[in-house]
């Protein structure tokens, strides 16, 4: 026989399942989230996301290529997600400049600082957010409003930021929501807000698209939105004249698309089932805390954050399950 | 809602391609090359030298041990010599080596098919009869059947468990001992069942073959102490830790043998082996084997004398496709790649699997992305990215630690990993090291 076999240790098969597949999946799932902030926020939603991915890309080439002298990974759609995720969590009117300077933070610093995809301990896309919204608070904190909006303005403020300031200014919450907008509003997506962030609906159809691809799992989305729901559903039902109910906490803001997009970064999230919970748990506290008691109207930004710092230490200390262990 | 193991799991593409091929006798090959070693344990010591005529079923290597088993010549002839040569573990390995003359078995061996069902019922001369027989367990792990048929002092044999899953895709040859073997493979079981004076056995089979199923169901209805378990189709479900869990719900304790809850687990294969040894005096000279692949003519399953090279299956399969990239002795999970095709087929060979070119070849190793695939899939609740990161920089205190040594190198890791990384190499590398340490440590 002159044929040349192959010899390798077993297993010999191997799912079809890749990092790119996931990357890919993950970017699918968040089109209808994307085609909604068109629809909201016209042009301006595609002029901030095309840039903001193509600078992610570019950043990671020159950076991978030239200061790393590594082979270019830019085709993983990892750098490309980064860039999605850091669009979406900015305003639609967003010079396009602080964009560039938020995809250098987020690739240079965020990712590939640490080593690059798998190695970067926080969330790449969020680094690059909060970047940007210590160092441009007004930018960073001026919506436009929608296409579609009657009011006659340029900008306006976001529910959260809205019932902030009206708590703030001694008003009860029942008097401050007469002029937000409706749970329901803010379920198909009807308010202001970062781009991505604006249909809560949207973004629970690519989770369910997530789930039926099997890219994630239910466990850190749920976990953070249950937290937020029981927490703030404690603190509404202590004192309902400070604290809103808490359906509209889980709608506005970056909720949605942080417990689903954001948490759940594999890279950042830890490895087991329990440590996720309490990774889950943590994220939905300090959200909750952050919005009702903190300096910013809205926190989940800082709370994934702050989580991501945690991860390495639950993944020592919360082992699996294991089989024939001790009980 | 049918039983399964809770912990991990994978669910490979099944490809059973020759499950519904009868059993055919291959043909004789003109030599056969029989390894020493065929199982775990002490290699047989050598009982014939070159020249020496040999009769099917004849003694050609003594058992070196408690722990080993007997050879038995599988053909008749002329020993040519007695020498090393490479089996599927690609290395060297002692063996005899006879040519083929006619097909003269020994006296005393009963080859006709008639069923025997009435045995004596002498727990220790059952076990003589398996140990003299060269039994070893025909799943693949060849663990010598004989010294799981005699449990340590102290402990005691509750049930027998019958391995019929057959959870390795392409594999179908215990599927095929089921359907048409199933009135030996019974008596086989209840001689084991006297062999270990358990009142209860339990025949675990994947629910992807319900004709198996149904079969064996019609035939125990009489007999209450023999039930069958359907499965849901989980890997590795073969696994004995595995199955015991899934079938008992019992959990054998790390680092323990599953007699420690009472269970002892025996394949279909074996079962029938046992059957032949005692009824019908005949030792382990022949198995069946599973010859497939997606490219191979005419995937089969035939009934091949030990010792006969691989190419024999080859070529009465139709012959080696245009497009084979890699042949595996086993399963596609945790069977061996072998160099050639002059390795023989050993007790343990439960398949050969030809694999196309472009399934044969690894994908390039990425970055983990840690995406917890691993953790979630491994059966014995592991961290094998962790056991991987550790045994590549070698700190094997840690990887001691981490249970290393609860790996049963089932391979759902590596198969699930999105980033192609070789986990389970590295595992196996930090086993080897681990269990060293351990092994000195106690010296």
């Amino acid at each position: 026989m002159s044929k040349l076999l192959t010899i390798s240790p077993s297993p010999h098969v191997h799912t079809s399942d890749s990092v790119n597949k996931i990357m890919y999946r993950v970017i699918l799932a968040l089109v209808p989230a994307l085609a909604w902030s068109v629809f909201m926020f016209g042009f301006e939603a595609i002029r901030v996301t095309l840039l903001a991915v193509a600078a992610c890309m570019a950043f990671e080439f020159l950076i991978q290529k030239y200061i790393m002298k590594e082979v270019p990974q830019i085709t993983d759609g990892s750098a490309a997600l980064t860039g999605i995720l850091l669009a979406f969590n900015v305003p639609a009117s967003l010079p396009g400049w602080m964009i560039v300077v938020g995809a250098l933070v987020a690739i240079g610093v965020g990712k590939l600082s640490f080593g690059g995809l798998g190695n970067n301990p926080f969330n790449p896309a969020l680094v690059g957010r909060v970047f940007l919204l210590i160092s441009f608070p007004v930018h960073m904190t001026s919506w436009p409003v929608t296409q579609h909006a009657t009011v006659d303005a340029l900008t306006t403020a976001t529910p959260l930021a809205l019932l902030k300031e009206g708590v703030n200014a001694g008003k009860p919450v029942s008097e401050v929501l007469l002029n937000l907008p409706s749970n329901l509003e803010m379920l198909y997506g009807n308010m202001s807000g970062s781009l991505g962030e604006v249909s809560a609906l949207l973004l629970l159809l690519g989770f369910a698209y997530m789930l039926w691809k099997k890219v994630i799992t239910w466990h850190i989305p749920t976990f953070v939105l249950g937290t937020i729901f029981v927490f703030q559903g404690a603190l509404w039902m202590l004192n309902p004249e400070n604290f809103v109910e808490p359906v509209f906490h889980l709608l506005s803001g970056g909720a949605m698309l942080g417990a689903i997009y954001m948490a759940t970064d594999m890279v950042t999230s830890p490895m087991t089932v329990k440590g996720q919970l309490i990774f889950g748990v943590g994220i939905g506290v300090l959200t909750v805390l952050i919005r009702n008691f903190g300096a910013y109207p809205e926190g989940i930004s800082f709370a994934i954050l702050i989580m991501n710092g945690f991860v390495p230490l639950i993944n020592a200390y919360i082992k699996p399950k294991r089989f024939g262990g001790q009980k | 809602m049918l039983k399964t193991f809770k912990l991990g799991g994978v669910h490979p593409a099944e490809n059973k391609l020759s499950a519904s091929k009868a059993i055919e006798k291959l043909a004789l090959p003109k030599s056969v090359f029989i390894p020493v070693a065929q199982h775990i344990g002490a290699p047989a010591q050598a009982l014939v030298k070159k020249g020496d005529q040999v009769k099917v079923g004849q003694l050609i290597a003594k058992s070196g041990g408690f722990v080993s088993a007997n050879i038995h010549s599988s053909v008749s002839g002329t020993v040519k010599k007695v020498d090393l040569a490479m089996d599927s573990s690609g290395y060297p390995k002692q063996g005899i080596f006879i040519d083929v003359e006619g097909d003269e078995w020994e006296e005393g061996i009963d080859t006709s098919l008639t069923l025997i069902e009435k045995f004596e019922a002498d727990s220790k001369k059952i076990i003589d009869k398996i140990n003299a027989a060269g039994i070893v367990g025909l799943g693949g792990a060849t663990f010598p059947t004989h010294v799981k048929l005699m449990p340590p002092q102290g402990m005691k044999a509750e049930m027998l468990l019958i391995n019929g899953v057959e959870c390795e895709p392409y594999l179908t040859s215990d599927h095929r001992v089921m359907l048409e073997k199933a009135p030996e493979l019974l008596v086989g079981i209840r001689i084991l069942m006297c062999a270990l004076e358990v009142e209860k056995a339990y025949i675990g089979i994947e629910n992807n073959k319900p004709d198996a199923i149904a079969h064996l169901n019609e035939l125990t209805k009489p007999d209450q102490s023999i039930q069958v378990v359907p499965l849901k189709v989980k890997y590795p479900q073969g696994g004995e830790k595995q199955l015991i869990k899934a079938v008992t719900g019992r959990e054998v304790p790390s680092g323990a043998l599953p007699i420690a809850v009472g269970a002892v687990v025996n394949n279909v294969g074996t079962a029938l082996a046992v059957y032949e040894a005692v009824q019908k005096n005949k030792p382990l000279v022949e198995r069946v084997v599973t010859i497939t692949g997606k490219s191979v003519a005419n995937p089969s399953n035939f009934l091949v004398r030990v010792g006969t090279p691989i190419q024999e299956l080859i070529n009465a399969a139709g012959g080696l496709p245009e497009d084979a990239g890699k042949i595996i002795s086993g399963g596609p999970m945790m069977g061996k790649a072998v160099a050639n095709t002059d390795i023989p087929v050993t007790k343990g060979t439960s398949g050969i699997l030809i694999m196309q070119d472009k399934e044969a070849k690894r994908e390039k190793v990425k970055t983990c992305i840690r995406c917890t695939r691993c953790v979630t899939v491994c059966p014995m609740g592991l961290e094998p990215y962790y056991l991987m990161t550790v045994s590549e920089k070698q700190i094997w205190e840690k990887a001691e630690e981490h249970h290393i040594m609860d790996c049963i190198e089932c391979g759902s890791c590596s198969y699930t990993c999105p980033a192609d990384r070789p986990l389970l190499d590295y595992i196996r590398l930090g086993k080897a090291k681990v269990g060293n340490i351990i092994r000195s440590r106690k010296q």
